[in-house]
């Protein structure tokens, strides 16, 4: 499994250069910049997002036992791309550390607001109070980021990236977001016992010894710091972390142990395969990886849940 | 007979529990017999499961203490308690693709750190585990493709490799036919017997919970109405009183345990 791995994140960011170099240009001089200014980084941060994306989702798939939970469906990357868009909107464009750090009170606020939500009925936290819970936050802050964006008829262009999802824009942040992301792994790395238990029920969790606070504290903060920098590299991209944890479940089964770690790659090489497909098939403009994700994604999303029972997480 | 104190590890002082404003516990005191399977009968509702789950601190007291070794269950670690006691949940649910060996696996959650997973002592008790609820042959096998019985002896055997002295087992044989709540409750015997496990299992059937314990406790409207052994437990008296039953008690053919021939419940039809 590690060496397939290896392979996979290893062919993914070549493939896409050696596409563009036979479809477009043949002259190496403009290719050479090219790839050095333009590929290079977005592929750095298409790798990167996708690690956070992948992760995030299995983490809060993993939290909520809900096999149609994603970062998405809950609010927190909508959070997190409404707190950038207000604070833009208002202030002017911001510094990528101070975007990330936006990004990451979002989506905190936006996870512990679902949260709540979801375990204020009655009958407490159960996946669909807190699926419902998500779903009205996501269409909250969905709605407003809309309304600033739609609102800013001049800034059109930059915010428009927060409504779906790109990586053509933010090619800069990663050195600024690289060590919230480290912390996010790490955190998720140290969950995964903890979530091995969950996977049998919050009760056989407790008497196999895992403190649900703690664990759940642990999960809150990985997920928020994951998807915050996803966000802040490449907008709100819905599907990534609904996908990959179902693919990495096909592959390497129950274990959190190699679930991380699949969806750390599945997430990177999802991403960058979109990207690319992106730009190969709206050439010479291109589609957002955001809505690429969305038009190839649901349809594979749903011949999924269709040939496999939709499985117990 | 209520109040005959037992000596024993896990104890219950005052207990009160009970979930959104309403007390389905109230002051119960109670001491768990040592090496013993003790079973717990009583009406829906009584409160027997709540007891349980207090017991293994699944749910907090309102007021009063359980203590293991004298040491109120809130003053040890979650992690600390796991090593002594496990509690088995009513009707479980595993993750679709889990194997029965990756289940019984997690068994050793509380003993393994985060820098050291795995070892093979860990193994070596998970294979014994396995081997106790004859499951070597299907270990392989995912868990959700198992029978009843077998998934609940799966469970089990989880239990079994956390290496607790105390297991707590809520209806075990709950959505089982009486062919596989046999096969459970032999098992749970068994682990006492031979490996000299402190049970306390909540049952419904109250000829099978006479027939595999040692010690029973009847309750009703959260309190504790009568404890003993089966045979001064189980009276046509107290079928009357704690579940409003008209019966006759007989003795079983084979070990002369109390046998219920239930009467009817008093409704003209």
């Amino acid at each position: 499994m590690g060496a397939a791995a290896s392979v996979c994140v290893g062919s993914e960011p070549s493939s896409p250069a050696q596409i563009w170099h036979a479809l477009f240009t043949p002259s190496g001089t403009t290719m050479d910049v090219t790839i050095r200014e333009l590929r290079w980084p977005r592929t750095l941060t298409g790798i990167a997002a996708g690690i956070c994306l992948g992760v995030a989702g299995t983490l809060t798939q993993g939290h909520t036992r809900n096999a149609v939970a994603d970062p998405g469906l809950l609010g927190i990357n909508q959070g997190a791309a409404l707190a950038i868009v207000a604070v833009t909107a208002v202030a002017g464009q911001q510094l990528p550390l101070v975007q990330a750090v936006l990004a990451f009170a979002g989506a905190l606020l936006a996870s512990v607001l679902v949260f709540l939500i979801g375990t204020a009925s009655r009958h407490g936290q159960t996946p669909v109070t807190l699926v419902l819970a998500g779903a009205a936050v996501t269409a909250l802050c969905t709605g407003l980021v809309t309304g600033i964006v739609l609102l800013n008829a001049a800034a059109l262009d930059t915010l428009r990236f927060w409504q779906v999802g790109s990586l053509a824009v933010r090619n800069d942040a990663l050195p600024a977001v690289w060590p919230f992301l480290l912390a996010g792994l790490l955190l998720a790395l140290l969950n995964i016992p903890a979530l091995n238990t969950l996977a049998l029920g919050e009760d056989t969790a407790t008497s196999l010894g895992t403190s649900l606070l703690r664990a759940r504290c642990a999960g809150i903060a990985a997920i928020t710091l994951l998807a915050g920098t996803a966000v802040t590299l490449a907008g709100p991209i819905a599907f990534a972390g609904l996908l990959v944890p179902h693919l990495a479940r096909a592959l390497v089964g129950a274990d959190y142990r190699w679930l991380v770690p699949a969806s750390a790659v599945l997430g990177a090489a999802l991403l960058l395969l979109a990207d690319t497909a992106g730009r190969v098939i709206a050439r010479p403009g291109e589609l957002s990886v955001g809505v690429v994700l969305a038009v190839i994604g649901a349809p594979f999303f749903v011949i999924l849940a269709r040939r496999r029972k939709l499985v117990t997480v | 007979m209520t109040e005959l104190p037992l000596p024993g590890r896990l104890r219950a002082e005052s207990l009160t529990l009970g979930y959104d404003g309403r007390d389905i516990i109230s002051g119960l005191t109670l001491s768990v017999p040592d090496a013993k399977v003790t079973a717990v009968i009583g009406p829906n509702g009584c409160g027997k499961s709540t007891l349980l789950r207090g017991l293994g601190r699944l749910l907090p007291p309102r007021s009063g203490r359980v203590t293991l070794d004298g040491e109120p269950l809130a003053k040890l670690s979650t992690r600390h308690i796991a090593t002594q006691l496990s509690v088995l949940p009513q009707t479980p649910s595993a993750p679709s693709g889990l194997t029965v060996a990756d289940l019984v696996s997690r068994g050793r959650h509380p003993r393994q750190k985060w820098y050291q997973q795995f070892s093979g002592a860990d193994q070596a008790v998970v294979a014994e585990a396995l081997a106790a609820t004859d499951l070597l042959d299907l270990a392989d096998h995912p868990v959700e493709e198992l029978s009843g019985g077998q998934r609940q002896r799966a469970w089990i055997s989880m239990t079994l490799a956390q290496e607790a002295g105390i297991l707590l087992l809520d209806e075990p044989t709950t959505y089982l036919d009486l062919a596989h709540q046999v096969e459970v409750l032999e098992l749970v015997r068994g682990l006492n017997r031979r490996h000299g496990r402190t049970v306390v299992m909540v049952l419904h059937d109250i000829s099978l919970a006479a027939r595999y314990s040692d010690h029973m406790v009847a309750m009703k409207a959260g309190r504790i109405v009568a404890q003993g052994t089966p045979a001064e437990v189980v009276t046509p008296d107290l079928l009357q009183e704690v579940f409003g039953l008209a019966a006759q008690v007989v003795p079983e053919p084979t070990e002369g345990r109390p046998h219920v021939i239930p009467l009817g419940a008093g409704l003209r039809v």
